[in-house]
């Protein structure tokens, strides 16, 4: 088989040749490693550190063999750990994640940690304090973020799959922005033991994949209860390999909240183009047998986007107190006590976004602004759940487009927070939910791919993966343009 | 001016006896060599996440139901947010405003609540001046961070450095028979800060506060509030306001400084812990602390008083200091002739005040102390001999009757002509006495008695030698 063959395998078949000795792990392993050594820097700047070899891999293992990229937040042993950041330069953590060692037991190997916007905060992973990472379908433009990296990386196959977190759309947001599938599982359902934290309430770890069965089988070994994470849950089901083809009966929900098209100058609301590629796929849903209910409401779901910046930065700025140079990473010189040593390493270390949110966490948590900020942020957090549930009382999934914009151009948002924000505007409300949502390719707009969301209950990510893979099929989207 | 009455409240934690950590699975330790206790999570690496300790949460409930607590269905743990090298990931896992137990009493003080959370590491500063400030490097042991700790707040019930010390005794033997502490003031398992402000008598407003920090031992926190006391009746006597602050008190100067002023306060930025769920106490929870409860000391006192007959004062004493109490019971089952309430005093007055220890691990045994508290109740040994048999068995052990054979400590009797004719030769010492008592003031006799038990190295019976005295004098 040519390496090109081989870069052409999903994770899946892959793994299906491994085990059926037409396919060797070492030779799979070394064609990607040698792809995605010669873009640790040059090139989409996709990874931070990548392997000199495969370490584990049995062949008889579910996934033997087969190569995986992780995004630099998760703890890896002895392998560097940043997290995007500066302050954790160079950190080795003494341990691996519970996400990351329960994928390497079911036999991937680790390829490498893929770049992201430090500390998980970004929508364009051009806050990494290692620099952007291109997309590979326009290099001028952004992946997205914040796993930017990981969704480029499999994108460009430069990696067959990979590992991100989402906390407020970070897996769904970039995979719709580099044309790929990436899964938001139920909150609880993926250990977040060894996930340098974001915002604890939100951070979720899921795949990023080329294809919908891909995203199914890195689910099935992801999930489970883990005794080091007290939020962590045992998943109800295993996770299934879809098969469906159809989506006959499924009532699919268009809340007009997220749908809507653009406002106007503020940018709120979602481009015509996406719209468009969006439109197109409800009709091909409607063509499998499913009933597109535009009735559905989500009242709330207008506030999610400032909730959520109250949260998570309020978790966030907890979060990262550890990071004041004591015991790991970057300690500022000549300080000139205590005070000075914090002062210096936090203002050496932290890029310009992780501090605005800090300053933002650290107000909406102060002794008087609590309950106008944090308590209110969590009432509305509370509301907008309930409206899913009443939702989907009405309806069995809800579908928007992931993101309202293709992906945009190298700092064209760097100096407007706020418009940058915007990103997250389909994929918040899921977050806050708690609740599994998967992006996957529904087309084209002017060459750059759209991502449209589909949301479900609670661990109902077996019927999430099944409607994706009917509409997947039907899509037929031809994901080689972003390949080097 | 009108006189004014301290108001005082107290904060104790306790570090609780579990095998390991609050929120990790590191085994406690003391004095073990530093930084060997440590994991990710109480090192507060990235990425680690705590789970709290079950056997902590049961320890918490069982200290609830010696305090007469509210045992909250559901409790939540909060971040204290604030920056020490002590604190690994830069906030203190805590509770707020939702504990685990509302509310209680012990003794007569109100019980304000009772919650969980973690140690922090302990600091050790390098250089002359001993504070992190100004010391030549500053080194962390993680082996103490981690550790469990209930939080005991009282209401502001107590009203003198005394009664704080007394209360505290109390809430130590209280928590020593629960098992759940080593409480050793000295090695830090039992902590106390105290709230201090003054008012006038009969106000029932609070006036303004002090917290005097982190005293280490029963002693200085006693001398400590009444350090304190003092300070601030000056300041009120002088027309002045007290200021609210933070205060560290140094046992050995007796001066107490100024840790931090109100202004200075931290904002801890108390927010619900996002890492760990809420604790719900079920019913199985409840009965598995109710299972392991032991009999408390206030119900102790009060089965000494309504069942073996003691007064109040000696039922109290010996419940409150468990030790001995457990000696009391012990000499009762020997089952010797003599009342509880003498055999108690033997206890508390005579034992007490010359043990500095535990009694479980002195020389005398309650077996000893029971039959000799019955050779002085049956006269065979007067109180006086019966006390010098007593320093034997504290400072030898043994055996009371051996110890009056040998000795010559026996009562002598007073029909015998011994006694009689020492009775004789103190009323002629002592003429001037023997005049006056012969003159109608039987106060007069002390010098007489005093020559007789001199002579008889007190093993006279007091009661005879009256009575000799008299018959002699022809009253």
């Amino acid at each position: 088989m040519s390496a090109t063959d081989i870069i052409g395998l999903s994770a899946a078949r892959a793994a299906a040749q491994i085990a059926a000795g037409e396919l060797a792990g070492e030779e799979l392993f070394e064609a990607y490693r040698i792809r995605a050594a010669e873009h640790v820097a040059a090139g989409l700047n996709c990874f931070t550190w990548v392997a000199e070899g495969a370490s584990g891999g049995e062949a008889a293992a579910p996934l033997g063999g087969v190569p995986l990229a992780v995004k630099d937040l998760f703890c890896t042993q002895g392998v560097p750990s940043q997290s995007g950041s500066k302050i954790l330069e160079g950190y080795e953590p003494p341990y691996t994640a519970t996400a990351v060692s329960r994928l390497t037991a079911a036999g991937a190997t680790l390829l490498g940690k893929t770049n992201q916007d430090e500390f998980a905060m970004g929508s364009s992973n051009e806050n990494s304090a290692y620099g952007p990472v291109l997309n590979p379908w326009n290099r001028e433009r952004v992946p997205g973020g914040s796993s930017g990296g990981s969704a480029a990386a499999v994108a460009a196959g430069l990696a067959p799959w990979a590992l991100g977190t989402d906390t407020g759309g970070s897996i769904r947001q970039p995979a719709a922005l580099c044309g790929i599938v990436g899964l938001k599982p139920t909150y609880g359902a993926v250990s977040r033991y060894g996930m340098i934290a974001f915002a604890s309430s939100l951070d979720q770890a899921g795949p990023l994949t080329r294809d919908v069965t891909d995203a199914a089988l890195m689910l099935r070994h992801l999930v489970g209860r883990d005794e080091r994470d007290a939020t962590s849950l045992t998943f109800p089901e295993e996770i299934a390999l879809p098969n469906a083809e159809r989506l006959d009966g499924i009532r699919l929900g268009v809340p007009k909240e997220l749908t809507a098209g653009s406002a106007g100058a503020d940018g709120e609301g979602i481009e015509a183009g996406v719209l468009d590629a969006f439109r197109t796929a409800l009709n091909r849903a409607e063509e499998l047998g499913a009933e597109i209910v535009e009735s559905v409401q989500l009242p709330h779901a207008p506030h999610a986007l400032a909730a959520y910046y109250v949260l998570a930065p309020a978790e966030a700025s907890s979060n990262l107190a550890r990071f004041d140079g004591v015991r790991y990473g970057l300690r500022a010189e000549g300080a000139e006590d205590l005070l000075d040593m914090y002062t210096r390493t936090r203002h050496d270390g932290f890029g310009a976004e992780v501090k605005r949110r800090i300053m933002l966490g650290t107000y909406a948590l102060s002794s008087g602004y609590y309950d106008a900020y944090y308590g209110r942020a969590q009432r509305v957090r509370t509301k907008i759940a309930e409206d899913f549930r009443t939702a989907f009382g009405q309806v069995d999934l809800i579908v928007t487009p992931t993101a309202p914009t293709t992906a945009f151009k190298l700092g064209e948002k760097t100096s407007d927070p706020l418009a940058m924000y915007l990103n997250d505007f389909c994929t918040v409300p899921m977050s806050l939910a708690g609740i599994p949502a998967i992006s996957i390719p529904c087309g084209l707009s002017e060459g750059l791919p759209v991502g449209l969301q589909i949301a479900g209950p609670a661990f109902s990510e077996n019927r999430l993966l099944d409607a994706a893979h009917a509409l997947e099929l039907a899509l037929g989207f031809d994901g080689s343009g972003a390949r080097v | 001016m009108t006189a004014l009455e301290p108001v005082i409240g107290l904060e104790i934690h306790v570090q609780l006896k579990t095998k390991t950590k609050m929120f990790c699975g590191c085994e406690l330790s003391f004095g073990d060599p530093p930084n060997t206790h440590t994991c990710p999570v109480c090192l507060g690496l990235p990425g680690s996440l705590p789970v709290a300790n079950a056997k902590a949460v049961h320890f918490g409930l069982m200290i609830g139901m010696a305090l007469d607590s509210e045992l909250a269905p559901r409790s939540i743990f909060h971040r204290k947010n604030y920056f020490y090298p002590d604190l690994p990931k830069g906030y203190q896992i805590s509770q707020y405003d939702e504990p685990l137990c509302l509310g209680g009493k012990l003794g007569e003080v109100r019980i304000h609540r009772v919650h969980l959370e973690e140690d922090a590491a302990k600091l050790i500063h390098v250089g002359a001046s001993g504070r992190i400030q100004g010391s030549d490097e500053s080194i962390v042991d993680f082996n103490r961070g981690g550790t469990p700790l209930a939080e005991i707040v009282t209401e502001p019930d107590l009203r003198s450095a005394e009664q704080a010390g007394e209360w505290l005794r109390l809430l130590r033997t209280t928590l020593r028979q629960l098992g759940v502490s080593d409480v050793n003031m000295e090695e830090g398992s039992l902590r106390c800060d105290a709230n201090i402000s003054l008012r006038p008598v009969g106000s029932s407003e609070l006036g303004t506060k002090t917290e005097l920090k982190n005293m280490n031992s029963f002693r200085f926190i006693e001398r400590g509030i009444r350090a304190e006391i003092l300070r601030q009746e000056k300041i009120l006597k002088a027309g002045e306001r007290v200021t609210q602050e933070t205060l560290h008190f140094d046992p050995s100067s007796g001066v107490i400084t100024s840790l931090r002023s109100k202004e200075e306060a931290h904002d801890y930025r108390y927010f619900p812990e996002p890492d760990l769920v809420p604790v719900a106490i079920d019913e199985v929870m409840i009965e598995a602390a109710r299972a392991a409860m032991v009999e408390l000391p206030a119900d102790r006192a009060e089965r000494f008083e309504q069942e073996v007959g003691l007064t109040a004062e000696s039922a109290a004493q010996l419940a409150f200091r468990g030790e001995l109490g457990d000696f009391f019971e012990a000499a009762l089952l020997v089952g010797v002739d003599v009342s509880a309430q003498t055999l108690a005093n033997w206890v508390t007055v005579e034992l007490a005040g010359r043990l500095e220890d535990d009694p479980a691990n002195a020389l005398v045994t309650p077996q000893a102390l029971a039959e000799l508290a019955g050779l002085v109740a049956s006269k065979q040994v007067s109180v006086g001999a019966g006390r010098q048999v007593l320093d034997r068995l504290v400072a030898e052990g043994g055996d009371p009757v051996a110890i009056v054979e040998i000795e010559g400590l026996a009562a002598l009797d007073g029909e015998g002509d011994e006694l009689a004719a020492i009775v004789a030769a103190a009323l002629e010492a002592n003429a001037d006495a023997a005049e006056r008592v012969r003159g109608g003031n039987p106060k007069a006799i002390g010098p007489i008695v005093g020559f007789v038990m001199r002579e008889t190295k007190g093993r006279a019976d007091g009661g005879e030698v009256t009575r000799l005295v008299n018959e002699q004098l022809g009253i």
